[in-house]
C-alpha cells in the first residue's frame, strides 16, 4: 500500500492519465480490429497469459520457488471447463459455476502436489513439478480408454463459449449501433477479469501473507525465527498460483472452444515462466510487461521472419517457432546473466542488486 | 517366469544407460549443487552427432568394419559432448556461482532450450533412423532372450562406471573432486584450483553422456532432438532415487529405475484389468467380453509415468534417496 493512497487525495493529474489509460484499453479491440480480428485474438490472448504469469508470480517471484509444471494446473481448469461445458458428457454449466470450480479443482492438485515436496530443497521442487506436468499431459493423452474421459489426443470440442442467458460471447452482434465481433466481446470480459485478477495481485503482495512470501523468499531461516509457518505459507502460495492457473484455463478453453494435451506440453510452462523471469520476477507491472512481449513477439516472428528470410536468402531457413524458442532460451540466459532482476526489476530486488558488494562483505 | 526375466533383462539394459546419464548430473550436483538441466540434451547430441558421422562414413563407402565406424561415431560424439558441456559451464554456470539457486537453474533451462532448437535446425524435426549396420541376435538365457547389443550395453556401461570409481577414488584428480565437493573454499585453500575440477565433473559427465546417447540410439534405432528430455528427467529420477550427490547411487538408481519401469509397463496391464471386477456397466461389460476378460485401465502407454511417481514417492519417503546423506531443508 503506497503512502499517498492511504493519507493523501489522488492528484486529479493521476485521475487524468487514469482515464487516458482506461480510454485506450476500451479502443483498442477496434484498432486491432481494423488489422484483423485475428489480432484481437492475439490481445485476449495476451490478457490469458497475463493471468497465468501473475499466477506463476505468485509462486516464483512472490515465494521465490521454482515451479516448472504450471501449465499442469492451466490443464485442469481447461479440461475442467470442457468436460463441464460441452457435448462430451452432454453437461452444459455457465461458465461462473466452472471457473470457481476449476480455480477449486487446481488448488487442490496444487495442494497434493506441494505437501510432499514443499519441505524440501527449491530444485526439488523444480523437478517435481516437471513431471507433474509431464504426468497431467500422459493422463490427459490416454485417458480415452476403457473409458473415454478426455477423449485422448484428438481432444474435446464444440466446447461452450461464456453465455450469460441468451447473450453469448462468441457471436457478432450489434449493440447500441456499434458492431462488436465475438472476440472483441471476449476482449471486455477478459479485460474485467485481467484487471481483477492484476488487482488480487496487488493486495495479496502488500498483505501480511505477500511479506511472508518475500521474507521466505530472502532467507527462510530467517523468516521461520520470526515466527512464519514456513511450510504453511508456502503451500499457500503454490495452492493460489494452481488456482490462478485453474482460472486462465477455463478461459482458455471457453475462447478456443477446443483443448487437446498439446497445448499443454513443457514449453507452455517454460513460455509462461519466461514471462515472468523476462518482465521482472516479484514485480507486477513487469510480469505484465513479459506476458505482452512473449505473446507479441511470436506473433511479430510470424509476420516479419518468413518475408525477412526470402528476401535475404530467397527461402524460408528456419520457421518462426524455431526462431521464437532460440529466442526464449538466449533471453533466458541472458537475462539471468546480464539482468538477473529482469527488464523491469521491482524497487526491492534492484536495490538489492545494486549492492552486491556490501552484501558479500557481511557474508 | 520369463516375462518377468525378459523384462528384468530390458531393464536392465535401459537402466544402465540411465545409470550413465544419472551419473552425470550427481557428479555436477555433488560438486556445486546445481542441477545440469540441459544434460539430456547433450545425451541427445551425443546420438545426434554419432548418427551423422556414422551416416556419412557409410555414405562415403569407407571400407572399414562397421564397429571401427560405430567408435569414430562415437569418438566424435564424446569430442563434441565434452566441447559443449565445456562451453555451457563457462558461459552460463560459472558466472552464477555465487547467484541465488534459481538463477543457474532457469539458465540451465535455457541452455537446453538452445541446444534442443539448434539441433531442430541442424537435424530436423523427424525421426532419425540408425542404418541397418549389424542385427542384434538373440540369446536364450533361462527362458527369456538378450540380444548381444543388450548385453554390449549392460557390459559397456558397467566398465565406465568402474573406470569413473577408479579415478574418482584412486586418481589426483578424483582426490581433487572430492574435496571440492566437501568444501570449495577449503579446497581452493589447499591449492585446488576448483574451476578446473568443475569443469572436469562437466566434461566427465558429458562423455558418459554421449556414449548413453550412442546406446538409447542403437537400441531403438532412431534418434529426435527431442529425445534428450525426457531420458535427462528420468536419469535425473534415477540420481534422485539413488542419492544426488552419490556416484554408487547414481549406478543403482539407474539400474533400479530401468528395471521398475520394464516391469511396470510389463504388469500395469494385468494389474489394473478391470474385468473381474463385480460392479461393471454394460459398455465395458462389452468391452470384456469382446477382449477375452482382458480390458486394463492402464496400459503400457503409461510406461514414463513410472519415473514420475517413483520421483514424488522417493522425495516423499526418503528424500534423501536410497544411498544419499540427509537432505538439508532448505529453498
Amino acid at each position: 500500500m503506497s503512502v499517498r493512497g492511504r493519507t493523501g487525495s489522488i492528484p486529479p493529474r493521476v485521475w487524468a492519465g487514469v482515464a487516458l489509460v482506461a480510454l485506450a484499453l476500451a479502443l483498442l479491440p477496434f484498432a486491432a480490429g481494423m488489422i484483423g480480428q485475428a489480432w484481437v485474438r492475439i490481445l485476449n490472448f495476451a490478457m490469458i497469459y497475463i493471468m497465468l504469469a501473475l499466477g506463476l508470480n505468485i509462486v516464483v517471484g512472490f515465494a521465490g520457488l521454482l515451479d516448472l509444471g504450471y501449465i499442469a494446473f492451466y490443464a485442469v481448469g481447461a479440461y475442467m471447463y470442457a468436460l463441464l461445458a460441452s457435448p462430451h458428457f452432454g453437461i452444459h454449466l455457465p461458465f461462473w459455476v466452472i471457473l470457481p470450480l476449476g480455480a477449486g479443482l487446481a488448488c487442490i492438485f496444487g495442494v497434493l502436489l506441494g505437501a510432499p515436496t514443499l519441505k524440501l530443497r527449491g530444485d526439488y521442487l523444480a523437478i517435481v513439478t516437471l513431471g507433474f506436468g509431464e504426468i497431467i499431459r500422459i493422463f490427459l493423452n490416454n485417458l480415452n480408454a476403457p473409458v473415454n474421459i478426455t477423449n485422448g489426443p484428438q481432444g474435446v470440442n464444440l466446447i461452450d463459449p461464456f453465455r450469460f442467458g441468451g447473450f453469448s460471447f462468441a457471436r457478432s452482434e450489434t449493440i447500441l449501433g456499434i458492431s462488436f465481433s465475438g472476440p472483441q466481446k471476449y476482449y471486455y470480459i477478459l479485460l474485467l477479469l485481467t484487471i481483477a485478477v492484476i488487482v488480487v495481485n496487488i493486495r495479496l503482495q502488500n498483505s501480511r501473507l505477500g511479506r511472508a512470501w518475500e521474507a521466505i523468499r530472502e532467507d527462510e531461516v530467517a523468516a521461520r525465527a520470526m515466527g512464519i509457518n514456513t511450510r504453511n505459507v508456502k503451500l499457500l502460495a503454490f495452492a493460489m498460483g494452481a488456482s490462478f492457473g485453474g482460472i486462465a484455463g477455463g478461459i482458455f478453453s471457453a475462447t478456443q472452444e477446443f483443448v487437446s494435451p498439446e497445448s499443454f506440453g513443457l514449453f507452455e510452462s517454460i513460455i509462461v515462466l519466461s514471462m515472468v523471469v523476462l518482465g521482472g520476477m516479484g514485480n507486477i507491472p513487469g510480469v505484465i510487461l513479459g506476458a505482452v512481449m512473449l505473446t507479441l513477439l511470436p506473433e511479430f516472428l510470424r509476420a516479419t521472419m518468413e518475408p525477412l528470410q526470402n528476401a535475404l536468402f530467397g527461402r524460408v531457413l528456419l520457421d518462426a517457432e524455431t526462431v521464437r524458442l532460440l529466442v526464449f532460451g538466449i533471453a533466458l540466459v541472458a537475462i539471468m546473466l546480464y539482468r538477473p532482476a529482469g527488464l523491469w526489476p521491482s524497487a526491492v530486488r534492484k536495490r538489492e542488486l545494486e549492492v552486491p558488494e556490501a552484501a558479500e562483505a557481511a557474508d | 517366469m520369463d516375462i518377468f526375466l525378459q523384462q528384468l533383462i530390458n531393464g536392465l539394459t535401459l537402466g544402465s544407460v540411465y545409470a550413465l546419464v544419472a551419473l552425470g548430473y550427481t557428479m555436477v550436483y555433488g560438486i556445486i549443487g546445481l542441477i545440469n538441466f540441459a544434460h539430456g540434451e547433450v545425451v541427445m547430441i551425443g546420438a545426434m552427432v554419432s548418427l551423422s558421422v556414422v551416416t556419412a562414413l557409410l555414405g562415403a563407402q569407407v571400407p572399414l568394419p562397421f564397429f571401427v565406424i560405430v567408435l569414430a561415431g562415437l569418438l566424435v560424439a564424446i569430442a563434441v559432448c565434452m566441447a559443449i558441456a565445456f562451453g555451457m559451464e563457462r558461459i552460463a554456470y560459472r558466472p552464477l556461482r555465487k547467484a541465488p539457486r534459481l538463477a543457474p537453474l532457469i539458465t540451465a533451462i535455457g541452455m537446453s532450450i538452445i541446444l534442443q532448437n539448434l539441433a531442430l535446425v541442424i537435424w530436423g524435426r523427424n525421426y532419425r533412423t540408425f542404418p541397418p549396420l549389424f542385427h542384434p541376435t538373440p540369446y536364450n538365457l533361462f527362458g527369456a532372450s538378450m540380444t548381444d547389443l543388450q548385453m554390449l550395453i549392460v557390459v559397456l556401461a558397467a566398465l565406465l562406471m568402474a573406470g569413473l570409481m577408479f579415478v574418482v577414488q584412486r586418481t589426483r584428480l578424483g582426490m581433487a573432486m572430492r574435496a571440492t565437493a566437501q568444501n570449495p573454499q577449503v579446497a581452493g585453500l589447499m591449492g585446488i584450483d576448483i574451476n578446473i575440477v568443475i569443469s572436469a565433473a562437466f566434461v566427465i559427465g558429458a562423455a558418459l553422456a554421449a556414449v548413453a546417447g550412442l546406446m538409447v540410439m542403437t537400441y531403438y534405432g532412431i534418434a529426435h532432438y527431442y529425445m534428450g528430455f525426457l531420458l535427462g528427467l528420468k536419469a535425473f529420477t534415477a540420481a534422485v532415487l539413488g542419492g544426488i550427490g552419490n556416484l554408487p547411487g547414481a549406478m543403482l538408481g539407474g539400474v533400479l529405475l530401468g528395471i521398475i519401469e520394464a516391469l511396470g509397463a510389463g504388469y500395469i496391464g494385468d494389474v489394473s484389468n478391470i474385468c473381474g471386477l463385480p460392479f461393471l456397466s454394460d459398455s465395458l461389460r462389452e468391452q470384456c467380453a469382446a477382449s477375452d476378460g482382458y480390458v486394463s485401465l492402464f496400459g503400457s502407454n503409461y510406461q514414463d509415468v513410472f519415473a514420475f511417481f517413483v520421483l514424488i514417492l522417493v522425495l516423499i519417503f526418503r528424500p534423501s534417496g536410497l544411498l544419499g546423506e540427509r537432505v538439508s531443508e532448505r529453498a
